[in-house]
């Protein structure tokens, strides 16, 4: 039973990994022919116009809008693969919840598993943001990440369902560890619009002096001030997720270890990715780090939050290793 | 809100500080760098290097955590670790730079809140300010015409939907036009203030705690007890300000000790899947309760905590002299090296035998040979137990005044009998089995096997202080981060045949909806005035 369940959790992920390929290719030519929004109707301010029934009329002239009005435009390849997105990411829906079934508990207990459900979060928060704002542009990123991760994990970390040793049986691994990727997702996406930022404030920058660059299909990207206060937006909801699995991670360390804090290696690194998400915060409110050096500190934050993800877990010794007793 | 000059939302500074720093006095000298250490640069820069500092931590073992990780480190890099422990990265997080940078951040924080905090408690019992000349010249703003309205009509309905809004709210009437200027989002700067003051308390009640807290281990067998007394400890680590009587007086009996291991899943057999840790309590003269410990169920006693840390084997070994009286005889713990349990024993035997002897013993919960006929557990459960025992004699070294692990047998001075490279094989026990010892030395006995936990006993007055203003910065975070502070005018001007409203508004901090606030509430107002739009 067991068996039969996670082959299926395996067949659904690799159909998952399948369709994101498609997508990503689509994301990416669709960036390659000028993604971004269509050029809405520029310059036109958009009036209200209020009247009572006797007659007596107010209007309202906005005379600045803040807010980029963006209309969806006619991008085809952008839309078919945003489809595939959704199509994927309920093939890794599927696959994570088998996989949880199949182990009778939450699929988070290892690397393989981590990077799992980890993606799906990645993903997630993606399509969810793209409800709200036109983020379709960071597809190519977002399914690219998630297709890394997933290839690496299920060739080089696939291991078979095992049951939880007695560390990890607490309802704290439910909390703990999925307001990581949670805060993990969110921080994925503010580092490609941080990236992006970067990119464009560039050819921002060569096309005030004139020059050619070769960044012109991101003219119809937002603009990097856009993209800045996007990343930002999506930026705190993950420092306040991270902030959360620090407290939980404590919360769980004292009733597991015996200690709150021991600066145990996965202690530092997740203290780590804090402070440096703590540094870009303030930095966006400091004069002369706003802009270019934020988006560079929220890019090294992510690249932490990999490196923990990565090499800390697995080349780094300590006790959330589990190897069993101390 | 007063914030750090250098804020993004703060007055340029007018003059450059370099023109004036050659004319500075001390108060001046002092100023100049009080200011650079409360400047937001400073607070960014000072985080960054601590987080930085934190990364060899993570890289290097550290004395606290990992101390056989630092022998390790001795000794696979003889020349570089002594360099490494005279920069104290064997101790980064008590070490002096990590301590200056910590230290220096939060002085940074103190100097920058104080001076907020107080202005904040102005700003909060001040009036909305004057409302600007010029609204169209604010980053949002609207405007409206309204034909037959009278204009303090149009006020006051202005007035009282900022009100109903949770604005502050101020009127400012001139003679060509009449306005309201409003106000909210306090709550945002008072979050921020509770977030770096909770910061503060966090480290203070940290500090704090590792002063008035101690930590001791204690390894306790199947039928024993441990009253909580310095003693009985195997191991135990005050803090600075602890004192003897700190220790609540209870004594735990281990009753039973029983494990789980998976054993139909073909893929984690013999994985740990419980350890239950059955002990008898009693505080002070109180009844005695039957409790249990587990991992990640720790028993609360007297307010103090004890977590159930490793458990094993501990093997009842008698010897006995050639004469068969009884030398020696305990249940001795051995220590788990691997995950089926193999385990590690010592027993010293310093008199009662012609020399001095001593055993290095392993135990093999289920025994198995393998093919260069060394043994090995090949499941941590109790299957088929062995022990071997290498025997050795010699000066133990008991005398000598140094302190010696009763897991650790100093052999630098003993001669071995048994066991490898030597001419006797290790003398090997079943339950119930006794040996010879050689030269006549005398016998030794498996009489069978307990089972031992390692309990680590901790107590922390401040730990729930530290959760409290913990989750006092989440909370200071949530409104900091997310409620808007802006600010919002409406004006009213008399024009031909009606009014001319304008209205306008103002972010404090980040505040991406401030636009979409002012449509709402121009259009709340037309509709509260009877204006229905189409
Ligand atoms: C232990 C060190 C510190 C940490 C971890 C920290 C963290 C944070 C965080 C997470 C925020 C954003 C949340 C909020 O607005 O409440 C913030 C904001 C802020 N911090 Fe700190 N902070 C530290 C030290 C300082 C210091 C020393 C200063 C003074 C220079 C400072 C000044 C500010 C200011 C002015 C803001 C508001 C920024 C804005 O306008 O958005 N912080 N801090």
């Amino acid at each position: 039973m067991t068996d039969t369940l996670s082959q299926f959790s395996v067949l659904s992920l690799y159909s998952a990994m399948a369709i994101y390929a498609i997508a990503f290719i689509l994301f990416t030519f669709d960036l390659a022919r000028g993604g971004g929004r269509e050029a809405s109707a520029a310059g036109a301010s958009d009036s209200i116009v209020q009247a009572t029934g006797e007659g007596r009329t107010a209007t309202l002239t906005r005379v600045r809008v803040d807010a980029p009005s963006s209309k969806p435009g006619r991008r085809p390849l952008a839309r078919i693969a945003m489809a595939l997105a959704w199509l994927g990411f309920v093939f890794q829906l599927t696959a994570t919840i088998l996989r949880g079934i199949a182990a009778s508990r939450v699929p988070w207990a290892n690397m393989y598993e981590f990077a799992m459900t980890g993606t799906l979060i990645i993903m997630l928060v993606f399509l969810l943001v793209n409800l709200k704002w036109d983020l379709k542009f960071v597809g190519a990123f977002s399914t690219g990440l998630v297709l890394l991760l997933l290839g690496l994990s299920a060739t080089r970390y696939y291991v078979e369902v095992v049951p939880l040793p007695p560390a990890l049986q607490s309802y704290w691994l439910v909390i703990h560890v999925f307001v990581a990727t949670l805060g993990t997702g969110f921080f994925a996406l503010g580092f490609a619009l941080s990236l992006a930022q970067l990119l464009q404030t560039r050819r921002e920058y060569r096309a005030v002096e004139a020059k050619p660059t070769r960044l012109a299909w991101m003219s119809r990207l937002p603009d990097s001030a856009q993209l800045e206060n996007y990343a930002y937006r999506l930026i705190i909801i993950g420092f306040i997720f991270w902030t959360f699995t620090l407290i939980a991670g404590a919360v769980w360390a004292e009733k597991a270890w015996g200690r709150y804090w021991g600066w145990d290696t996965k202690e530092v690194w997740t203290f780590i990715i804090w402070t440096i998400y703590a540094g870009y915060i303030h930095a966006r409110s400091t004069r002369g780090w706003r802009g270019t050096r934020s988006a560079v500190l929220a890019m090294v934050g992510f690249g932490s939050v990999m490196f923990n993800f990565t090499v800390v877990n697995i080349y780094f010794k300590g006790l959330h290793a589990y190897s069993g007793l101390s | 809100m007063l914030r750090p000059s250098d804020h993004i939302d703060s007055e340029q500074a007018a003059a450059s500080d370099d023109a004036t720093m050659g004319r500075l006095g001390f108060v001046g000298w002092s100023r100049w760098i009080w200011r650079q250490l409360t400047s937001m640069r400073t607070a960014l820069i000072l985080l960054l290097l601590l987080a930085i500092a934190a990364i060899p931590g993570s890289i290097v073992p550290q004395r606290t955590s990992d101390p056989n990780g630092v022998s390790q480190y001795f000794a696979d890099n003889p020349d570089l670790a002594p360099w490494l422990d005279r920069l104290q990265f064997f101790d980064v997080y008590a070490s002096v730079w990590f301590s200056a940078i910590y230290l220096l951040l939060f002085i940074s924080l103190v100097g920058c809140v104080l001076p907020r905090s107080k202005h904040h408690w102005d700003a909060l019992r001040a009036a909305p300010p004057v409302t600007p000349h010029n609204l169209s010249r604010l980053p949002s703003h609207l405007t409206a015409r309204m034909s037959g309205q009278e204009a303090e009509t149009v006020m006051s309905a202005a007035h009282r939907l900022l009100r109903r809004e949770r604005y502050r709210v101020r009127r400012y009437d001139t003679a060509d036009r009449l306005t309201v200027s409003a106000e909210r989002g306090y709550m945002r700067e008072t979050g921020n203030l509770v977030f770096h003051i909770a910061l503060v308390g966090i480290l203070i009640a940290v500090g704090l705690g590792g002063g008035f807290s101690y930590t001791g281990q204690r390894v306790v067998v199947e039928g024993q007890a441990f009253t909580n007394s310095l003693l009985a400890y195997d191991t135990f680590n005050p803090g600075r300000f602890f004192r003897d009587r700190d220790l609540v007086p209870f004594s735990i009996t281990l009753d039973k000790f029983s494990t789980r291991y998976e054993e139909r899943n073909v893929n984690a057999v013999g994985q740990p899947i419980d350890y239950k840790a059955e002990v008898t309590t009693q505080v002070r003269d109180q009844a005695a309760l039957q409790q249990v410990i587990k991992v990640n169920a720790p028993l609360d006693i007297g307010g103090t905590n004890v977590y159930l840390l490793g458990n094993g084997y501990a093997p009842s070994l008698t010897v006995r002299d050639p004469s068969g009286n009884i030398v020696y005889q305990e249940t001795v713990p051995f220590l788990p090296q691997d995950r089926n349990l193999t385990s590690v024993g010592v027993v010293k035997l310093p008199d009662g035998l012609a020399k001095q002897v001593g055993l290095i013993g392993f135990f093999y919960p289920t025994v198995s040979e393998g093919h260069s006929g060394a043994f090995f557990s090949m499941y941590p459960d109790l299957i088929d137990p062995l022990v071997t025992l290498n025997v050795y004699v010699g000066d133990l070294g008991l005398n000598d005044g140094v302190a010696r692990s009763v897991y650790a047998l100093d052999t630098s001075r003993m001669t071995k009998l048994t066991g490898t490279k030597t001419d006797l094989k290790s003398l090997e026990l079943r339950p119930g089995q006794s040996a010879a010892l050689p030269n006549d030395l005398g016998t030794v006995t498996f009489d069978g096997v307990k089972r031992f936990a390692s309990l680590d006993v901790h107590h922390d007055p401040t730990q729930g202080w530290v959760l409290a203003f913990a989750l006092a910065a989440v909370a200071g975070l949530l409104t900091s981060l997310f409620i808007p502070r802006r600010r919002v005018w409406v004006s009213v001007r008399k024009v031909r045949g009606g009014v001319v409203v304008e209205y306008a508004g103002l972010a404090r901090g980040d505040d991406p909806t401030l636009s979409a606030a002012l449509a709402r509430i121009a259009s709340a107002h037309g509709s509260d005035l009877g204006l229905v739009r189409d």
